[in-house]
């Protein structure tokens, strides 16, 4: 075992060194690229055992990671925001394969209009696709979420792909000091792939995209692609406890920092939860009971992770790095569906956006968040959601919109 | 926890200043996180990068709101909004700039009352050349201002992160690292782990409801002619090109017909202009040029020269 210091690219790229991927469909996108240079260089230097394509597109490369999946090896891929986004219609197609890999995503914030900077909009757009989720919050994390995810993928109660997330920038060109596993101990932990009676092989032909006709047996297909996604539950929890048995790091469905005598909750996932982390410390100096929950799952949804961690708390604010227009945090949404009429376990939950295209949530608005959240529960009455963002910023907004009216005016006197 | 931001421009070496810094903090045992900062620009753009390190796991991420340590590798830099080289000083902040005016002058500049360190800038050395080495000058002096970092981690910390560039490269760099960890030895220490914020009397956000407001107003457009010509990426470069008139066989399109910028025009006698305004140093022309005739000087002494930019 090494401790080095790796960016969470290098961690990914470092997970699929280790799981012995077989082969890599890969297409570069900012800030995700650095994964694929980094792979391709180990296969020049003989340092790994794999094959690598660089595919036209994202759209071309998820259909050759599932149809290579679907032969019985081993296969890893990366995107980031617009690449994710244009392999959609493969994203769920290959789920509906049953082709069990590993994708990378580099959360970046959609466009229009363009940025580079992380949110969480991209990764929830493939939500519902039978993808399940991993989201990390470390660069430690990311390495070794990939090789839970291949455990879990591979699983037989299971077989669907795993989107392995982390956030660009703040993951993904962050150098953080990283455990990088011996060898030896990941095979046994990951062990080969044995991919049973999907093997879709030469001379042997094999139709994946059946055609169904009629709602009955389409029905069926979805739903058992919905059982297989939940019992991933239960399989996650048994490969994260083997985990930690095994490597000494533990990797929760929810991870739960200071909750246990706690009476305030943040609720957030990804990388900016380690700052939410940084103000309960210092809340806790002062006296507030306040601890973050962090699901690092997603799909399947640890909604009975939640109840039991959440049982008694007085009020929760979910801070969602993501916005689904015309209705809010997504985050949010999901937790009160499974908070719903549940009478051990009502908190009053506050909503929060922050983060937007790597907009910075400070420690300052930390603890104003647990302030607001503390009056809500004084008030027994959740105020409406709060979008984080200052006058200062504003401000700023107003200063550009007066630039650019102010060219319209010379641009209308040049013509 | 130290907190330390460097500021430079694409291509001067930041990102490797920073994880050379990163990989020495490491190396003496410290829990660290190293990273740059960049958007879509090309070299000679400002970017910056940060430096954490402590005794115990870091949560904090991304910007340094808080410096205790900013360093300036490039002095045009400060004059630049966007670079954001000011943000966020206090007097406790140390701030090390590469630079060839003295620190006083800084100090009644920016009406800064923390402590201003100067490293010689490399056009004042004499050699542009020099300027490849800034990023490992500027690492070097910095590694000594914590005073927790020994010349022998730094050197290997140097050895570690450039070990893909070949030994010359590293000797050379190394040189440099440790002529600054030499040179700015009065001052080992300077540089201290501020406090976190505390709960009591934390400065409240100022949120605001964002107004709604019609597509006309709200839609991402922006105009592209004039925008074009407000942005005067004239400030990226690093190094000047320069047209030898005497050279010049006024051939009328090679040089304007490279340039990615549209930045040369000709005009009716065939002769070439460089607009300095909006030329961004990445010297095709000058490559280009069948007769020899455009010439590479340093910024600063472009600057100097007569003010191109």
């Amino acid at each position: 075992m090494k401790r080095a210091l790796l960016t969470g690219n290098k961690a990914a790229a470092w997970g699929a060194r280790l799981a012995r991927v077989d082969y890599v469909p890969a297409f570069p996108i900012t800030p995700q690229t650095e994964i694929i240079e980094t792979i391709g260089n180990w296969i020049d230097n003989g340092e790994m055992d794999c094959r690598m394509v660089t595919l036209e597109s994202e759209h071309s490369m998820l259909t050759a990671a599932g149809a290579a999946a679907a032969t019985g090896v081993r296969v890893f891929s990366a995107t980031s925001s617009q690449g994710l986004l244009y392999a959609m219609e493969m994203l769920y197609t290959v789920a509906g394969w049953r082709a069990p890999f590993v994708l990378v995503n580099v959360s970046r914030g959609l466009a229009a209009p363009i940025t580079l900077e992380p949110d969480h909009n991209d990764v929830l757009a493939a939500r519902d696709s039978g993808f399940l989720q991993i989201h990390c919050s470390t660069c430690q994390e990311v390495l070794d979420s990939a090789l839970i995810a291949y455990c879990l993928a591979e699983d037989e109660r299971v077989r669907l792909p795993v989107i392995v997330n982390m956030d660009g920038f703040y993951l993904s060109f962050t150098r953080e000091p990283v455990q990088i596993p011996d060898t030896k101990i990941v095979n046994q932990f990951v062990g080969e792939f044995d991919p049973e009676n999907i093997r879709f092989s030469a001379s042997a032909p094999v139709s994946q995209a059946v055609a169904v006709l009629g709602g009955t047996p389409y029905s069926y297909f979805r739903y058992e692609t919905h059982l297989a996604a939940l019992n991933g539950l239960a399989v996650y929890d048994e490969i994260t406890e083997e985990f930690a048995n095994t490597f000494g790091r533990r990797h929760d469905a929810v991870e739960a920092y200071r909750t246990e005598d706690a009476e305030l909750v943040f609720v957030m996932m990804g990388s900016f939860a380690t700052k939410a982390i940084d103000a309960v410390d210092g809340l806790r100096e002062a006296g507030w009971a306040v601890g973050v929950l962090r699901p690092r799952l997603l799909r399947p949804f640890p909604a009975d992770h939640f109840r039991r961690a959440l049982a008694g708390k007085r009020g929760v604010a979910v801070i969602d790095q993501n916005l689904s227009m015309g209705k809010g945090g997504v985050l949010h949404t999901e937790l009160a569906s499974a908070l719903y009429a549940r009478a051990e376990c009502s908190p009053v939950l506050v909503s929060f956006i922050g983060g937007l295209g790597g907009r910075d949530i400070s420690l300052e608005e930390f603890y104003e968040m647990a302030a607001v959240t503390r009056k809500a529960v004084e008030d027994g009455e959740a105020p409406p959601p709060r979008l984080l963002y200052t006058k200062g910023e504003l401000r700023e907004v107003k200063k550009l919109q007066a630039v650019a009216h102010a060219e319209r005016q010379e641009l209308g006197k040049e013509q | 926890m130290y907190r330390i931001r460097y500021h430079g421009r694409g291509g001067q070496g930041m990102k490797t200043a920073s994880r050379i810094l990163g990989t020495a903090f490491f190396l003496e045992g410290f829990e660290v996180q190293d990273a740059p900062r960049y958007g879509a620009e090309r070299r000679g753009a400002p970017i910056f990068a940060y430096v954490r390190a402590s005794s115990q796991p870091i949560n904090e991420r991304g910007i340094i709101r808080r410096p205790d340590l900013v360093i300036v590798a490039d002095d045009t830099l400060v004059a630049i909004p966007a670079a954001g080289v000011l943000s966020g000083l206090t007097n406790w902040s140390v701030l090390l700039i590469s630079t060839n005016e003295t620190p006083d002058i800084w100090e009644k500049r920016l009406n800064f009352s923390g402590q201003v360190l100067k490293l010689p800038a490399p056009a004042e050395v004499g050699d542009p050349l020099e300027l490849r080495f800034v990023g490992s000058s500027c690492t070097g002096a910095a590694a000594r201002l914590v005073g927790v970092i020994s010349r022998d981690s730094l050197e290997r910390a140097v050895r570690n992160e450039l070990v893909q560039l070949g030994e010359g490269v590293i000797e050379k760099n190394l040189g440099k690292a440790l002529e600054a960890y030499d040179l700015i030895g009065d001052h080992a220490g300077a540089v201290r782990e501020a406090e976190k914020i505390p709960v009591d009397g934390y400065e409240k956000p100022e949120w605001v409801e964002l107004p709604f407001e019609e597509a006309r107003i709200s839609a991402p457009a922006i105009h592209g002619a004039a925008t074009s010509v407000e942005v005067k990426t004239g400030l990226w470069r690093t190094m000047c090109p320069v047209i030898d008139y005497g050279q010049c066989n006024r051939c009328w399109w090679v040089c304007s017909t490279f340039c990615p910028d549209s930045a040369i025009s000709v005009d009716e006698q065939g002769t070439p202009h460089i607009d300095y305004e909006h030329c961004k140093g990445c010297m095709i022309c000058v490559a280009q040029c069948p007769a020899h005739a455009i010439q590479i000087i340093p910024e600063h002494q472009a600057e100097m020269a007569g003010g191109q930019s």
